[in-house]
């Protein structure tokens, strides 16, 4: 009844090719967009239920912020471009570990060249920008396999990029700036001479990051690059045949992927852990990544939102509804139970819809749209 | 349809009700989060570790009614030591209780290392007995942060000591090849400095051989120690990563007793897998071992009697068992010195934190709580967050822990200049203003 399109007129094509076209999701989104971006910062500034301790805000609203960021991410890659990768983890780290070397300075010393290479310190802001670049640049690189290699096989070689990343971060010292134990802290999160520092500041940094890129990535997959991806994930050989060029079209999917989970990655590393080491970003973060976006939905942007949700969220709520509840259950009974429940959720969910959340809300619309009579 | 969707609602009213009606405590109260790892492949040690805390804090509950009468109220949050849920269990926890968190024990570095600027900020000691970041025995700088009874670099001192005693003196290391076996994260990374300092003073030659998380897999590196063919091997290692060292030790025929684990790798779950091949090895010990005290007969008498143990009675006294008392004690008394200080009532974490830097424990107050022998005695001070810098070695013999090394005490003069010039450059990074110890009170 509310649902319904009856009357919207769309007398442009610009009015017909826009991303929401249907005026109740413009008008939903916008509720969201109030609620993420006044709501929650004025319920947190004043302490009002639920966000009377800094709970919500630090455990929960910002891993899942930069989480769906790196879904996204992945899901561009994988969703889109159809290419299997279990390298998203590495792309993370070289995000986080290129932002911090650029935060605190690089010095390269080439003595038998007679110099140094020496960058100062950058802001914050450039280093967490610069750091996505560098993973963009990564990921062409173990990218270019793609061009021969396909599917579960293309899954292995970027898995190489994870262990070999997680190797360099962890091995040479140069990266952690000579840390004694290996874990590095983030440098001051310094903003033209605003600093970041409380939960609610750091939940609206994170907020308009993944706000911005995600318009990006949304209409990127709506236009030509994204046209292109998805014939190539359809058939790659028919793709070609039409006259796209596999070689752009790949290594373009790789890099702007890496580029979207490298920031992520320098976000997880500055705003929400402070301080880490590489077990941050091992191969368990790359499979997380790559559940969260089959649960939410392949070749979906508001999917991966869902599927961080999920992946985030209902381990942590099934780990606390226990104790709320005031079950008399041990705590490695309830941390037992959470895995059994969460993996049979996953397993139901994925016989039931293999496609995801995405794909459930889409049938959702359709039925909504007839309701109710429908036929 | 229509009764599910009524069921369904009871159900949310159900959990609602539960969510809105949880914050109401008694208000006497002090509340102490515990983040314990009982699942994983640290679960070993983790739990008999989270059982002695557990059970002490009962005892303090049953037998003296709390603290000066204010209960102890706890709540426990798996981690499975990792770091990022150890910072959703602290998230979690650090405002529950009518005054929050008293202070926090991760019993992991590498989630000390993520909580340490957090804690700071939240103003909640984190108590890192045995363990935590060897740079923050420096009170001035890491105000919040207590590495209570020894830092690793401690424990790297007292291992080369050991060392230097077998060989029969300090000149006799030199040209000696000592490896360090360790856990590649954060814990396992932080005696190297120590070590390396070591060796340049002694002229030992130091290898460090990681062994990647969880530790299960360690054939070459044992390949690496048979060709290189170390004087001794020091292990770092913790959970499944101990009886595996040991295993493949005996595996390469690397004699047992040229093996010094820290004191994380010195317990009984790390080398009954092992069986007999793990006779021999030897353990640093962060003062206390094996055995029960007059603690534990209280433990037994008051808590266990009642039904409210949380492990085997027979599992009482082992070595992590022993540490988790340990260190929920001296968690118990920091609260009891603040509360001559700031009331016998719940207080909050920056009240603690005054108790636990103006903690001393003499040998007579030792021996009243019922650690007379497992202890010798603490005096924290604001320069000094350390408190203690004692140490023994142990052997297994195949049955139990046997003592077989006088006290070790850590050497100041070489750890002191470290902790000086780590510590400076954490401050210079973050931007704290040391504070002024002799202004402290």
């Amino acid at each position: 009844m509310l649902y319904r399109e009856a009357g919207q007129f769309k007398a442009t094509y610009a009015e017909d090719m826009a991303i929401f076209p249907i005026r109740q999701d413009r008008i939903a989104l916008a509720v969201l967009l109030g609620i993420a971006f006044i709501g929650v910062p004025l319920l947190a500034t004043f302490r009002i239920w639920p966000f009377g301790t800094d709970y919500l805000l630090w455990a929960i609203l910002l891993p899942f912020l930069i989480l769906a960021l790196a879904a996204i991410g992945t899901n561009i890659l994988v969703g889109y471009c159809g290419q299997i990768s279990l390298g998203s983890g590495a792309f993370m780290a070289i995000g986080a570990y290129s932002a911090y070397k650029l935060a605190t300075g690089v010095h390269i010393p080439l003595a038998w060249l007679g110099f140094a290479i020496a960058i100062p310190p950058l802001p914050v802001l450039a280093s967490i920008l610069l750091g996505g670049f560098m993973a963009a640049g990564a990921g062409i690189l173990f990218g270019i396999p793609s061009l021969r290699i396909k599917g579960l096989y293309l899954a292995v070689a970027t898995l190489a990029a994870q262990f070999f990343f997680d190797w360099a971060f962890l091995r040479l010292p140069w990266f952690t700036n000579y840390a004694p134990s290996g874990s590095v802290n983030a440098p001051e999160l310094d903003f033209f001479g605003m600093v970041v520092r409380s939960p609610v500041e750091r939940y609206l940094l994170c907020l308009a990051v993944v706000t911005v890129m995600a318009v990006l990535a949304k209409n990127l997959v709506r236009g030509n690059l994204g046209r292109q991806w998805m014939a190539i994930r359809d058939m790659d050989i028919a793709a070609e045949l039409i006259g796209i060029r596999p070689l752009y079209a790949k290594l373009t999917a790789f890099a702007v992927s890496s580029f979207i989970i490298g920031v992520a990655g320098a976000l997880w590393a500055f705003v929400y852990l402070g301080s880490w080491e590489p077990l941050a970003f091992s191969i368990d973060r790359s499979l997380e990544l790559l559940f969260m976006v089959i649960i939410g939905g392949l070749g979906s942007i508001m999917g991966s939102f869902i599927g961080a949700a999920f992946i985030l969220i209902v381990p942590i709520m099934l780990n606390v509804i226990p104790t709320k509840l005031g079950l008399p259950l041990s705590t490695q009974t309830i941390t037992h139970l959470q895995f059994i429940i969460f993996g049979s959720l996953i397993c139901y969910l994925l016989i039931k819809e293999p496609h995801g959340f995405a794909r459930l809300i889409s049938i959702g619309k359709e039925k909504l749209r007839l309701w109710p009579f429908p036929y | 349809m229509a009764s599910i969707a009524r069921r369904l609602l009871i159900l949310a009213t159900a959990l609602g009700g539960a969510a809105l009606s949880a914050p109401a405590a008694a208000q006497n109260e002090q509340f102490i989060p515990i983040l314990s790892y009982r699942t994983g492949p640290y679960a070993v040690n983790g739990a008999p570790y989270a059982n002695g805390v557990v059970d002490y804090y009962n005892l303090i509950n049953e037998r003296d009614g709390g603290i000066n009468g204010v209960k102890i109220l706890i709540e426990e949050c798996e981690t499975g030591y990792a770091t990022d849920k150890g910072v959703e269990c602290y998230e979690r926890l650090k405002s529950k209780g009518p005054t929050g968190a008293a202070f926090i024990n991760p019993l992991s570095t590498g989630i000390t290392f993520a909580l340490t600027e957090k804690t700071a900020a939240d103003k909640i000691p984190i108590i890192t007995m045995g363990y935590g970041r060897a740079d923050s025995k420096n009170g001035a700088v890491f105000a919040y942060n207590f590495p209570l009874l020894g830092t690793y670099w401690s424990a790297a001192d007292i291992a080369i000591q050991h060392v230097a005693k077998e060989l029969g003196g300090f000149d006799k290391l030199k040209g000696k090849k000592i490896s360090l076996l360790y856990h590649d994260s954060p814990y396992g990374k932080e005696p190297i400095p120590m070590l390396q300092v070591l060796a340049q003073k002694y002229g030992f030659e130091f290898t460090p051989i990681p062994v990647t998380h969880p530790g299960v897999e360690q054939k070459s590196q044992w390949l690496a120690i048979r060709q290189h063919r170390p004087d001794y091997v020091l292990v770092w290692g913790w959970g499944v990563m101990n009886s595996t060292a040991i295993k493949e030790a005996a595996a390469v025929a690397y004699p047992r007793d040229k093996m010094i684990g820290v004191w994380w790798s010195g317990a009984e779950p790390d080398v009954t897998p092992a069986g007999d091949q793990a006779s021999g090895y030897k353990s640093l010990m962060l003062q206390h071992g094996a055995g029960k005290f007059p603690a534990h007969a209280d433990i037994e008498k008051y808590v266990y009697a009642k039904g409210k143990g949380s492990t085997e009675p027979g599992k009482i006294g082992e070595v992590l068992y022993n540490r988790g008392i340990t260190n929920a004690m001296l968690g118990v008394e920091a609260i009891r010195k603040a509360q001559e200080k700031f009331g016998k009532q719940p207080l909050t974490g920056e009240q603690v934190r005054w108790g636990l830097e103006n903690l001393i424990l003499t040998d007579a107050r030792i021996k009243e709580l019922g650690f007379e022998g497992m202890l010798k005695p603490v005096s924290i001070s604001c320069s000094d967050h350390e408190g203690a810098r004692y140490g023994r070695v142990q052997q297994w013999d195949g049955k139990g822990w046997k003592v077989i090394s006088d006290w070790y005490t850590a050497d100041e003069s070489l750890i002191e200049p470290l902790v000086a010039d780590v510590s400076a450059k954490y401050a210079a990074e973050k931007k704290i203003k040391p504070r002024d110890c002799a202004k402290e009170t």
